[in-house]
């Protein structure tokens, strides 16, 4: 009895040492750390002193940066929603052949490095890219207009990046929707439009809630497409993480703005599971 | 009833018609950027970039002679494979438990193994380095192997859950019957049955770690490069003919790799 009830805990543990070791741990060693003192010559000792948090609360520049990873972070999900949802709706229900080839290919891109996906807006975007090229070439402009390294293409980077996890969630949704309940819609009268809005659209919700979750929280995190796609005005957050951390060496105030960010994000996260089940976001990983 | 079947498409034919519009955009959009890189990667021009001036494969031959692109590449491959055997190892146990044992604790057990998934990268990064630096562990290949095993433990465990659900316990259960102990109904019964995703999970865990690159600036040496922070220090200076031919030849090798891991995804869907 006691061995058969000791096996599953067996096989976890080490998953879930390493878990312990090499993540909670080291997030909750970050919380100490934020406390910690940074002496003139650069050696970190340990304290328990505000600070770090102090600097980071004193000073509106984290804010601001803070403020506008969450506005790129926004304006990429409400992008993918808008671009995403129709794609999605268009792959799921139109009457086409091939629809399994349509979708291994929509997600091709997606299995390209991530880093040269995000390159490859420097390519598509610069003063000697791709749409520029075209445009001169065409004689519809003289001079390439300046598309790259700002919020403009970090947010195309971010799009980019993020619309397949969008697609995969609302197609896979709307694939799972009954579709008795629309044609009973229509049998009942409704128009194809009120059938969407009234059965399609809520019951597709919880996919758009997941794609949508990710989206944000994958888009505020990153560090690579800001850094390579945006100008020196852009402020992404993770980027003054690193730059704390790798450039500056202030460790304490790298820890300081690691736990910022990861309550920030922890705030969305449990909005979103007070409304949508965030088993949700896990199960569309799997697929 | 054919009338009724016929109205419903002739009202929405312009609404279907925007969404095919869509859906083609969101097609060139997902396209367009992967095929100017190869496009790029051989061009003559010595710019890296637009006009085409000619043919020429002399950015490859670069390329295959930069010694220390193909050291990345080496590095990127064995902490690739290592991680990903690691991952794959400990996540099939763990699926194991999750899947044909009920005991307490489960629901919040499978969200922790899922955390990862939702954690930003650059957060893990910054926490796993202070950690080690704590236990004087300095940045290295150890760090970077257990910091990417970590990242891709969750796909494999979530990828082989999936396929152990819609696998009957009978055939363990049978094999137990026979005699088999615990040990020899795993590697000659289950292990078979489950093979497609444990491949798929390995291959899977084995992308994500050759792909990774936010994490891997926090925990790499000084000097030691995988092949996304060696383009991601090459890209600081600009955008030269030889990255895009070395993002031609990851293109080919992230998409073929994929391929092989979705076919087992297939099989494992048929074999359901």
């Amino acid at each position: 009895m006691s061995r058969t009830s000791l096996r599953p805990y067996l096989l976890l543990s080490p998953a879930l040492a390493s878990l312990a070791l090499l993540m909670v741990a080291p997030v909750l060693f970050v919380l100490v750390y934020s406390f910690w003192l940074r002496t003139a010559e650069g050696l970190d000792v340990p304290a328990f002193q505000f600070g770090n948090w102090v600097e980071f609360f004193t000073d509106k520049f984290y804010w601001l940066a803070l403020a506008s990873t969450f506005k790129t972070a926004f304006l990429t999900t409400f992008i993918c929603i808008v671009v995403g949802y129709p794609t999605a709706y268009f792959l799921a229900r139109a009457q086409i052949q091939n629809r399994s080839l349509l979708l291994l290919l929509m997600f091709l891109p997606f299995w390209v490095s991530y880093i040269i996906r995000t390159m490859s807006w420097i390519n598509v975007l610069g003063k000697n890219g791709f749409v520029n090229a075209i445009l001169v070439g065409s004689g519809l402009i003289d001079e390439p207009i300046r598309m790259l390294y700002n919020d403009f293409s970090v947010i195309m980077g971010l799009v980019y990046f993020m619309l397949p996890y969008m697609i995969i969630n609302v197609y896979v949704s709307l694939d799972g929707i009954d579709r008795n309940l629309e044609s009973a819609a229509r049998v009942l009268g409704c128009t194809p439009w009120q059938s969407f809005r009234e059965v399609t659209l809520p019951l597709s919700l919880p996919g758009l809630g997941a794609g949508s979750l990710l989206c944000f929280v994958l888009a505020a995190g990153s560090y690579v497409t800001p850094r390579l796609l945006g100008g020196t005005d852009t402020l992404f957050f993770p980027d003054l993480i690193y730059e704390a951390i790798i450039s500056q060496l202030n460790w304490p105030l790298g820890a300081v703005l690691s736990v910022v960010m990861l309550l920030a994000l922890a705030v969305v996260i449990a909005v979103y599971n007070r409304f949508m089940s965030l088993s949700d976001v896990y199960r569309s990983f799997a697929r | 009833m054919n009338a009724l079947a016929q109205t419903p498409r002739r009202e929405g034919a312009i609404g279907w018609n925007l969404l095919r519009l869509c859906s083609v955009a969101v097609y060139i959009f997902m396209f367009a950027p992967i095929v100017v890189v190869v496009l790029l990667a051989f061009n003559s021009s010595r710019s890296g970039a637009f006009p085409m001036e000619g043919f020429s494969l002399q950015w490859f031959e670069k390329l295959f002679n930069n010694d220390s692109i193909v050291e990345a590449f080496k590095t990127s491959l064995v902490l690739a494979a290592s991680s990903a055997a690691v991952a794959t190892i400990i996540g099939v146990m763990a699926a194991l438990a999750l899947v044909r044992y009920s005991f307490k604790a489960k629901e919040s057990m499978q969200t922790l193994l899922a955390l990862p998934l939702l954690m930003p990268e650059v957060v893990l990064g910054v926490a796993l380095l202070m950690f080690l630096k704590l236990l004087s562990m300095p940045r290295s290949f150890a760090l970077l192997l257990l910091g990417h095993t970590v990242l891709s433990l969750p796909y494999v465990v979530l990828l082989v859950q999936a396929r152990l659900v819609g696998l009957r316990a009978s055939y363990e259960e049978a094999a137990w019957t026979l005699g088999a102990n615990r040990l020899q109904t795993f590697f000659e019964v289950t292990l078979p049955l489950i093979s497609p995703a444990v491949i798929a999970g390995f291959l899977f865990a084995a992308t994500l770690s050759f792909d990774n690159i936010t994490a891997t600036l926090f925990w790499k040496k000084p000097g030691i490069e995988t092949v996304p922070s060696k383009i991601f220090a090459m890209l600081r200076t600009s955008v030269s003919p030889e990255i895009n031919a070395l993002g031609a030849v990851m293109i080919v090798i992230t998409i073929a790799l994929p391929l092989i891991a979705g076919y087992m995804v297939r099989r494992l869907a048929k074999g359901r």
